[in-house]
């Protein structure tokens, strides 16, 4: 059954058209690593997904998922600097999709706590949010993704700017969303190698077209 | 100094001007959090203008009330400011600078005209007389609204001042938010401003989250902290300028006490907070 099918998307960014009757479709529990030069649409095209963006023509369906219910890692978070918040009251905003009266439930709370598990932010709860380190900064942000969803994650570039040791564990912990709790993921990268690794189905944006293909078949054009 | 206190309090007037004014430095601080963190504050001291310019006209077309002509004209400059700065075709600040020179301009025309000269300074200084009547229920009724309001939003107030883009993503409406935050500021603005006055009323908002977030930092704090700041700022400016003018004489205007005493708690918490940098950075040594 896919969960997220795009049918002849055409996405409009600034003056031009940035993606050009793309279609793929993904199954659930699939992840999906995007990539391409800086400019090729990566962004634009996850904005598009999580319905920040209006395409221009074609159709995003989504099977299964409710678009609210999409955890976003955005790669900037677009707040200033220091802005006074812990990483607790952060983490806990990712449950605003299930905000019905003014305030956090138990429940809430209690998913926040387990999201800072899963990411071990839980001992920096309350750190503020802007002195944290750049791998603290992603992780704190997917613990925020996943208070928002247990189904679909939507992570641009999760691992930029971390070194090598940040980055295999923030993959290592994408994955086992992934692999053990059957979450369905999209994530942007420039390092498709390793992403791939990870990954079973790629697609690919850029100038010549987007090429969608399953991980097996990108390996292999990749040894030839 | 007690039995100068006790004096104040026995006014009737002075009364009605410490529950307006406690109520609007509690919703002005709230909202000046949210305000300063996503670059607003200069939306604030332009309605502020325009206020003025709306006093002026209430003046002259002789209303006695003149809250009735300046909330809504005020709220329509509020979300008029709002798509001017979102469509990005005049910047922000300039489009703010704009507004605010062109009603002030306005304001002060119909004023002179009129021949209502002893008002102006009022309006722009704010008078602590100028709380009467009707304006008490009025005043309180909004700033209560405020208040509530902030409350009921504050998870979603804070999603959406951290993060637009992770908020829009979760189904909220980013832009409903930025529309009620203008106009909770435009409310906030008017009513403080007679007594305040439109010059000094954006430090009311700007000063106590600016003084919060020398020394917390985290939302919670800065929010409860900033609101607290502010009422006790707006007590001690008023009584400190009436017992400045009955021990010395020198007239000492009520609104410009009150930012006065902002700008003093402000500079303490400054040196507080380096000071607690320090020693924080002695200690990880």
């Amino acid at each position: 059954m896919s969960v997220l099918t795009c049918e002849n998307l055409c996405v409009r960014y600034d003056a031009g058209l940035i993606i050009k009757d793309l279609s793929f479709s993904l199954e659930k529990g699939d992840y999906l690593c995007v990539t391409g030069e800086n400019g090729s649409g990566k962004s634009t095209l996850m904005k598009s997904l999580l319905g920040l963006l209006k395409p221009q023509s074609g159709k995003i369906a989504l099977n299964g998922i409710d678009r609210r219910e999409m955890g976003y890692l955005p790669q900037q978070s677009s707040s200033v600097r220091d802005f006074p918040a812990n990483v607790y009251e952060v983490v806990l905003s990712g449950c605003l999709n299930r905000l019905k009266t003014p305030f956090y439930t138990k429940r809430d709370k209690e998913r926040a706590r387990e999201a800072m598990r899963l990411t071990k932010t839980e001992k920096i709860e309350k750190r503020p949010f802007g002195e944290l380190s750049g791998g603290q900064v992603k992780r704190v942000l997917l613990a925020r993704a996943l208070c928002a969803s247990e189904k679909f994650l939507a992570l641009d570039e999760p691992a930029a700017g971390l070194d090598s040791a940040g980055e295999a564990e923030m993959y290592g912990l994408i994955g086992e969303q992934n692999r053990e709790r059957g979450v369905t993921v999209v994530m942007i990268s420039h390092d498709v190698k390793t992403a791939a690794r990870y990954a079973n189905k790629i697609l690919c944006l850029g100038g010549a077209g987007a090429s969608f293909k399953t991980a097996e078949e990108y390996g292999k054009n990749a040894e030839v | 100094m007690f039995g100068i206190i006790v004096e104040l309090f026995s006014f009737p007037f002075v009364v009605k001007a410490l529950i307006v004014g406690g109520l609007v430095s509690l919703c002005a601080a709230l909202l000046g959090v949210s305000l300063v963190l996503k670059r607003y504050s200069m939306i604030g001291d332009g309605l502020s203008h325009v206020g003025f310019g709306t006093l002026g006209l209430a003046a002259a077309l002789g209303i006695a009330s003149p809250l009735k002509i300046s909330v809504p004209l005020v709220l329509l400059a509020a979300f008029g400011l709002l798509r001017l700065s979102e469509s990005g075709k005049i910047k922000g600040d300039a489009a703010i600078a704009l507004v605010s020179s062109g009603s002030l301009a306005i304001g002060s025309i119909i004023v002179e005209s009129k021949g209502l000269n002893a008002d102006l300074t009022g309006y722009m200084f704010g008078t602590i007389l100028a709380v009467g009547g009707e304006d008490l229920y009025i005043s309180s009724g909004i700033a209560i609204a405020v208040a509530a309001a902030y409350i009921f939003f504050y998870n979603r107030i804070f999603a959406v001042t951290f993060d637009e883009d992770f908020s829009k993503a979760t189904g909220v409406n980013v832009k409903l938010y930025n529309t009620v935050l203008a106009a909770l500021t435009a409310l906030v603005v008017v009513v403080g401003m007679r007594v305040m006055g439109a010059l000094l009323i954006s430090g009311l908002i700007i000063f106590p989250a600016l003084t919060a977030m020398r020394v917390f930092k985290n939302f919670k704090s800065v929010v409860v902290c900033s609101a607290v700041v502010s009422i006790v700022c707006f007590f001690s400016g008023i009584i400190l300028s009436y017992v400045r003018e009955r021990a010395t004489g020198l007239r000492t205007p009520a609104g410009a006490s009150v930012v006065v005493a902002n700008l003093a708690v402000f500079l303490a918490f400054t040196a507080a907070g380096i000071a607690r940098r320090k020693l924080k950075g002695r200690k990880r040594r």
